[in-house]
């Protein structure tokens, strides 16, 4: 039974929160992906509006548990997103007529659209810690775990526990969910495809009779439906701090450039990549290994790669080897 | 130097502003304002010459800075020999053997031809470099650290004079810029924005979490300072009766007088850096910079190598980061890896050179004071306004106290205003490129 119990600990300590977090970076980097390759320029307002996002959410949520609504054992802030999503919607459209569109009309350079994302990310940085403060909220409610170590124990009769917390499934169910939307709203609808269309070649498509202003208007869109999803998401996950928004900023990057950037489905494999190589990396592997190694060459030290203050570290790496080897990504993204 | 009437005027306003403060705040605020004031304007002069004169986007000043004054603790702190006989060999040799490893990987992709085989060799060379690194230093380091945590617990610094420790936070910088530069420079321009943001990262994670450098987030305090302290100042004869002819309080005068020391300390720096890149911006180099920034593919065509020379101005620049970052640490007497916080020291810059003008270094030196005013003085401001929407609710009311406690806040929105408005309405800054 050792390589069992070996694996179930890797599960557990490792393999499902690496995929949650994944999971949450891939909602993410799809929103800085698709900005990319439509408004083409790189987002650094992105983690957050993130924030904001989700600090509608935790209002919204708020609100409902003062009203009494819940909805079984889910968290109830599944059911304040939609609220969650006009408010981003409303705030990033607004920011586009009285930020962007200016820019685009003077057709500015990429890096001052960058600029002037600096400029939208300290707005909304102060817009969030005005309603949020510093510090940690908490706003996960309802049953918290789906099944707990114990009840697995009892269950499966190892000595390795197993836990699925409800955050973490909805994470995951609700990403995948999202991602085969978008996949079928880019490929399939008229719009989706006015989209692509748009980020392939924008002179054509202007030629063959898409209206620009209307797909920036759909990807502001969608990009707030993904970045409220992934904000919340990742806040029922870890908790609710605005500079831990602020820091996703890099591992997002990472994800995207790493999948080629512009690309969807680099994004969420780069996303998935992150968060596999920080886990596996931060991770501490003695207990794994000590089930797997013949008795008396179990490890003495934590057989940890790296401490976990440099996941950043993990991800850095990453980034310089793409840059380095494959500087389109993964799947061959936009321009270099 | 190219100064019309307007920009002096506009730098006549600024000394104006702050000569209100010294009057009707206090003549330490006022100080406290012209030094941080100076060390941005530094700050700002060296990413004005990474974007203004070649367009390279840094967002990574944060780590530069911190790196600068990483080296005020290396070079002014005593050292603590208990702790080099505990460890100080170990941890030299565990760096030394972290670099040959490096090399080693280098070499063997350089060396050998593309195949499966070279990505075996790597792979193998990479993991035992890890591991006989990580076997010498990880002993090496937690001996070091055990050595009276609570007072020391790191190497120590070399105990030479502070001053010195400035140019030394400068290399320091540049050497960690050249690493950056040399990978993600020559790809597009917005790779260069998200490497820097994850090094900078990395050097605060690193100063955190290494303890036997810098004691971590232990904080490193206490450290030399180039300029008397206050309480060194209070029992001289001629500041006692500067003070009584003021009719300040001792104390008061003490401490202005060490903070004006730091100004013309500052002052110096800055002009002699002003000089240079003033200079150097009006040589044949500047002019093949500009170039290079204006139209890369036809100064190609010329014959420059692009890539190299944004190296070398990304060098510079960083390093002239580092340096302020030195003397920020050295004003302080304290090097606090907590207290850096991206907003602050990366993007706060970035408003400051966006305002002021890039492109032009008074411009930068400018900005560096106007933006560093509102950033002090918008919270108070901020209280202020709060307290007059608040004056009407109930006094123990949540809301109201939210309300204020917000008010802090506020900074970052007006900060984001300011940068917002600039770009939209006057892009070219208070102080144009010329």
């Amino acid at each position: 039974m050792e390589p069992l119990n070996a694996l179930v600990s890797v599960t557990n300590f490792m393999l499902i929160p690496a995929f949650a977090y994944g999971s949450q970076l891939a909602l993410g980097a799809l929103g800085i992906t698709l900005i990319f390759s439509i408004l083409r320029f790189a987002h650094f307002a992105h983690g957050d509006t993130m924030a904001l996002g989700t600090a509608a959410v935790i209002g919204g949520t708020f609100f409902l548990q003062a009203q009494g609504v819940s909805i079984g054992g889910l968290p109830t802030a599944l059911l304040a997103i939609p609220f969650g999503i006009l408010v981003m919607v409303l705030y990033l459209l607004a920011a586009d007529r009285l930020v962007y569109k200016y820019f685009r009309k003077v057709k500015a350079k990429p890096l001052t659209f960058v600029m002037a994302s600096l400029g939208v990310m300290f707005v909304t940085n102060g817009i969030t810690r005005l309603f949020m403060g510093v510090s940690e909220t908490r706003f996960e409610d309802g049953q918290r775990f789906i099944f707990t170590i114990r009840e697995f124990r009892e269950w499966s009769g190892l000595a390795e526990g197993m836990a699925l917390r409800t955050a973490q499934a909805t994470t995951i169910v609700t990403a995948l969910i999202v991602m085969v939307v978008l996949f079928w709203f880019l490929n399939r609808t008229r719009a989706g495809k006015s989209m692509r269309a748009y980020s392939d070649n924008e002179d054509l498509a202007l030629l063959s009779g898409i209206n620009p202003e209307r797909v920036v208007v759909i990807t502001w869109t969608i990009t707030a439906i993904l970045l409220v999803l992934a904000g919340t998401l990742y806040g029922l996950d870890k908790g609710f701090r605005p500079f831990n928004y602020f820091q996703l900023l890099l591992p997002m990057f990472a994800a995207a450039i790493l999948g080629g950037l512009g690309s969807p489905l680099g994004a969420i494999v780069g996303a998935y990549v992150v968060a596999f190589a920080e886990m596996g990396i931060t991770f501490a592997w003695r207990r794994v290994l000590t089930y797997l190694m013949p008795e008396g060459m179990e490890p003495s030290t934590m057989m940890q790669l790296l401490p976990v203050d440099y996941k950043f570290a993990v991800t850095f790496a990453i980034l310089v080897l793409v840059l380095l080897f494959r500087p389109t990504g993964i799947f061959k993204g936009k321009v270099i | 130097m190219s100064l019309t009437a307007r920009d002096l005027g506009l730098f006549a306003i600024m000394g104006a502003v702050l000569a209100m403060v010294a009057m009707f705040q206090s003549p330490q605020l006022a100080i406290t304002i012209l030094n941080m004031s100076l060390i941005s304007a530094i700050m700002a002069l060296g990413v004005n010459m990474q974007w203004g004169y070649a367009g390279l986007f840094n967002v990574g000043i944060m780590g530069f800075t911190a790196v600068g004054g990483l080296a005020v603790v290396l070079i002014a702190q005593p050292p603590v020999p208990e702790a080099w006989a505990a460890g100080g060999l170990g941890i030299l040799l565990g760096l030394m053997l972290g670099v040959a490893t490096i090399l080693a990987a280098v070499i063997v992709y350089k060396r050998m031809p593309p195949s499966k085989l070279r990505g075996f060799t790597l792979f193998a060379v990479v993991t035992v470099g890890f591991l006989i690194t990580s076997y010498v230093f990880g002993p090496a380091k937690q001996a070091v650290q055990a050595v009276n945590p609570a007072a020391t617990g790191y190497l120590g610094g070399a105990n030479l004079p502070v001053i010195l420790s400035w140019p030394v936070g400068a290399v320091f910088a540049a050497g960690v810029a050249w690493l950056v530069g040399k990978v993600s420079l020559g790809l597009r321009s917005d790779y260069l924005a998200i490497a820097t943001l994850g090094i900078s990262e990395i050097v605060i994670a690193v100063l955190k979490h290494e303890r036997w450098l810098a004691r971590g987030v232990n904080n490193v305090t206490g450290i030399d300072r180039p300029v008397p302290r206050p309480v060194e100042l209070q029992p001289l004869p001629w500041v006692q009766s500067l003070a009584d002819s003021l009719g300040w309080s001792l104390s008061q005068t003490a401490s202005v007088i060490s903070g004006l020391g730091y100004s013309v300390l500052f002052l110096i720096v800055l002009g002699i850096l002003i000089w240079l890149a003033e200079r150097a911006l009006n040589s044949p180099w500047g002019r093949m910079m500009r170039a290079i920034r204006d139209n890369e593919v036809s100064a190609r065509a010329m014959g420059k190598d692009v890539t190299r020379r944004h190296l070398n101005i990304f060098v510079l620049g960083s390093a002239v980061c580092g340096l302020a970052g030195a003397m920020m640490v050295s004003m302080d007497g304290q090097l606090t890896p907590g207290s850096y916080e991206p907003l602050r020291f990366t993007f706060l810059i970035w408003v400051m050179v966006i305002v002021g003008g890039s492109g032009n270094n008074w411009g930068s030196v400018l900005g560096a004071f106007v933006i560093w005013f509102l950033w002090v003085q918008v919270e108070p401001a901020g209280r202020w306004v709060m307290e007059m929407i608040t004056s009407n609710m109930d006094v123990g009311s949540a809301l109201r106290r939210h309300l204020l406690d917000s008010a802090a806040y506020m900074r970052l929105t007006t900060m984001g205003i300011a940068l917002l408005l600039m770009l939209r309405f006057a892009p070219r800054g208070l102080i144009p490129e010329r």
